[in-house]
């Protein structure tokens, strides 16, 4: 008999999310979808507005992420006003940044990704979540955890005005600059932040790496797609969060496109279902070709181990070689393995904490020089940085006044839509067969979404379990079974 | 099973940022935890809707809010949650007065679904695909939530008790809303869980506004550079402070940034952007007519600006309100 399982809702991604499974007559996955039930419509109601309010207005697109788009924001305003912010202006920006980043990657792998690995892909529902993870690697690491989260977030605070919508962006700089004492505070900060991501990278080592059964996990079909890979590096291919260029390589890992954020529109396109409100974007030299990898489909995905997979490198010397050690272990560049995003997001976090100790020795961060004025007529900016989900891409068009006549916005999640439900299909197919189906393979069916970081989970996984109501019907809708866990 | 009162954490049109409010409390989130019973919280608990229909009506102590009502699935969730529970609290902007989505209000379902998925430079859309109520896919079908035409606050959803302003609310407020009541101490229903005082009151910038504002031009933070030393308005930047309720820690400000007023009115002010454009007429330092046009005319969008986190809960509230040029 023909059967319909719904998973709803799932741990949010930038909104809500849905997994429809339908089994065919033997009881094997026919169809998996991944819906997105969800749509705000900022790029319409942006319109009208002065373009320096943007990144005070986009950041309330992600609560999870506001400093990205803040960011994303303040950079596409700089090239709107044809503007370049003072050398202290660009460290202090970068430096919000680069603990936003620290802070986001560790409230996904400690709370959210880690306790499938830690506790265990199919273990009780009960345990696998962060109560979990300290059970099995002890209170004392939960308090270094909740210790490197406080800290990188009250920089954000402090020169962002806010660590939940940052105020501090501005055409050409930012608001606000910092003293010496702020400085010596943030450099603690920055050292504990690189101490504790090579500490991040033990326990991963120690508990996923030397578990054979989760290496075969990590490097097996059911989780794995040849795709496309997009991410920002800088000038010498290594990867960057902040600026560069976006490189493009094939599932072989040759460049196929390097584009300046200006001419991502002669790149990018956007496929459309009506099952969805989310959109499917693809290479446009590529094409569409449904929801299918390998290198004739346009499909790429985007965040940490997309990052990694375009970049020839880390720019910073412990990251270098952690980078060095995973693609020795996986045994290939670009990695497919959809579960090594979470090894890739350590390695990223240790970039982005070494980076943060660059930034607070440089002396000139602490200068006054923090804004330079825009004096040319505004029309057209894009800005992209990396998101911890992904490149984020903001356009902005406006009349000679700046006020907003057009706004594009790509965010993170939205470029991996296609490769993400394709994922869960996989997964799917792979995982449920003759029917059989129980909570812990419905889990490691999420596994295959939850590698991508779906934005929200975060550290609120805290408390109990992933929402998870699994209902199978008949094919009249009548309901056979109910999991919950 | 437990004595402990009964709590409820939903979300609706919203960013998670109230959520993240609530996981700054860092280790006071386990007080509140051992306080209480929290029986549903989306984003950290398992998500039954069918155990929470399984409770009686009333047995909830209190549901947190958070979000504007967009979809229709927020609109059954939140009155399946009022009929459930004792208090309602509107947690945040969105859910108080409409937040920044509301500003969809300025356009409706068909404008937004054309920009989102025909006009944008991106679109590959010649087929003219929308997102569908119900669609069919090899045989199987697939449902989608519907979108409103407008944005709605709570409580032109259900009725709300009380209401925790800010985007988001800080961490403080937070943590006294729920003692107050876990403790019963609540104020009368209906309140705003914020102090009854001008953002101008506390603002640490007060003691620089003149006794009388006298301004002819305004000022854009894009082009020129404010003193963070001097009160904004006085500067003839555009703040929104005299309009707003304070207890946000004055966040922006020491961010050296005008306030845009997520914290919404004080006591007895319907309407806050209507309130924000009268506090901004009386300072405009002219009695000329056409000199008085011209300075109205430096300020921009005066519809997203003095409306930014009200639309859907002030007068305007709805999808009639046409795009605002300037000076329109």
């Amino acid at each position: 008999m023909a059967r319909k399982i719904t998973i709803d809702p799932i741990t949010r991604l930038e909104g809500h999310g849905k997994i429809e499974i339908f089994l065919d007559q033997a009881g094997n996955v026919d169809r998996a979808f991944l819906q997105i039930p969800e749509l705000r419509g900022f790029e319409k109601f942006c319109e009208g507005r002065p373009a320096e309010e943007m990144p005070q207005i986009t950041p309330r697109i992600c609560g999870v992420c506001p400093t990205a788009h803040h960011m994303a924001s303040t950079k596409a305003l700089d090239d709107l006003w044809k503007v370049e912010p003072p050398r202290t202006a660009k460290l202090l920006r970068e430096l919000i940044y680069s603990a936003f980043m620290v802070e986001d990657h560790y409230i996904h792998f400690f709370f959210l990704g880690g306790p499938d690995f830690v506790v265990g892909p199919q273990a009780p529902a009960a345990e696998r979540n962060i109560l979990g993870v300290i059970n099995k690697v002890g209170l004392e690491i939960a308090g270094k955890v909740i210790k490197v989260r406080k800290e990188c977030r009250e920089i954000i605070q402090t020169l962002g005005g806010k660590v939940i919508h940052p105020v501090c962006g501005l055409p050409g700089g930012v608001s606000r600059g910092m003293n010496e004492e702020e400085r010596k505070k943030f450099l603690g900060t920055a050292r504990y932040a690189v101490e504790f991501a090579q500490f991040a990278l033990q326990i991963f080592d120690d508990v996923v790496l030397k578990n054979k059964d989760y290496v075969d996990l990590i490097l097996s079909d059911t989780y794995r797609h040849r795709t496309y890979y997009m991410g920002l590096v800088d000038d010498s291919n290594k990867v960057n969060f902040y600026d560069g260029k976006v490189r493009v390589v094939d599932p072989d890992g040759k460049e196929v496109i390097k584009f300046a954020p200006r001419d991502y529109k002669n790149h990018i396109r956007e496929h459309f279902e009506p099952w969805s409100y989310i959109s499917f974007p693809y290479l446009k030299d590529i094409g569409w070709k449904g929801f299918v990898d390998g290198a004739d489909s346009g499909i790429y995905r985007v965040a940490p181990l997309a990052r990694l997979n375009v970049a020839d490198g880390m720019a910073t010397p412990l990251a270098q070689q952690a980078y060095e050690r995973m693609y020795n272990t996986l045994g290939e560049k670009p990695a497919h393995a959809t579960l090594a995003f979470h090894w890739a997001r350590l390695i990223e976090a240790l970039y982005a904490a070494e980076h943060m100790v660059e930034l607070l020795e440089d002396p000139e961060i602490t200068g006054e020089h923090i804004r330079n004025l825009p004096t040319e007529i505004p029309q057209e900016g894009v800005g992209i940085v990396e998101a911890p989900r992904g490149t984020l891409i903001h356009h902005y068009q406006t009349d000679e006044r700046g006020l907003l006549t057009g706004v594009n916005l790509m965010v993170a999640t939205n470029h991996n839509a296609a490769p993400i439900a394709m994922s869960v299909e996989k997964a799917a197919k792979g995982l449920i067969k003759n029917g059989e189906i129980s909570p812990g393979l419905l889990n490691m069916v999420e596994m295959a979404f939850r590698a991508y970081d779906p934005c929200h989970a975060c550290a609120t996984h805290a408390l109990g379990k992933t929402p998870l109501e699994v209902t199978v019907r008949d094919s009249k809708g009548v309901v056979l079974k109910r999991l919950t866990r | 099973m437990t004595s402990k009162p009964k709590v409820a954490f939903y979300w609706c049109a919203s960013c998670g940022g109230c959520e993240e409010t609530v996981v700054d409390l860092n280790e006071d989130i386990l007080k509140v935890v051992a306080a209480v019973d929290i029986v549903l919280w989306p984003v950290a608990l398992d998500f039954k809707r069918r155990d929470i229909e399984a409770l009686s009506d009333g047995e909830i102590a209190v549901s947190f809010i958070n979000g504007a009502v967009r979809l229709s699935e927020q609109e059954e969730w939140v009155k399946l949650l009022r009929q459930k529970s004792q208090l309602i609290v509107a947690f945040g902007s969105c859910a108080h007065l409409g937040g920044i989505p509301s500003l969809g209000n300025t356009a409706n379902r068909e404008l937004i679904f054309q920009r989102k998925y025909m006009t944008v430079p991106t679109a590959d859309n010649s087929a003219k695909t929308f997102p569908c109520v119900s669609t069919l896919v090899d045989g199987h079908e697939l449902d989608l939530p519907s979108f409103y035409d407008t944005v709605k606050t709570l409580d032109q959803t259900i009725d709300v008790d009380y209401y925790l302003p800010g985007c988001p609310p800080p961490t403080s407020l937070v943590g006294e809303a729920v003692r107050a009541i876990l403790e019963g101490k609540l104020p009368e229903r209906g309140a705003v869980l914020a102090p009854n005082k001008s953002q101008c009151d506390t603002c640490p910038l007060n003691e620089t506004k003149p006794e009388k504002l006298a301004i002819r031009e305004f000022k854009r933070v894009a082009t020129s550079a404010p003193d963070p030393k001097t009160c904004f308005l006085a500067q003839g930047y555009i703040c929104l402070g005299p309009a707003t309720r304070s207890g946000c820690g004055e966040r922006c400000i020491r961010g050296n940034m005008p306030c845009r007023g997520c914290f919404g009115p004080m006591d007895g002010v319907l309407d806050q952007g209507a309130k924000a454009l009268s506090a901004i007429a009386s300072i405009i330092d002219s009695n000329d007519p056409e000199e008085i046009n011209r300075i109205i005319n430096t300020i921009e969008d005066p519809l997203g600006t003095f409306y930014r986190f009200s639309l859907a809960g002030s007068l305007l509230r709805g999808s009639r309100v046409v795009e605002t040029k300037r000076g329109g």
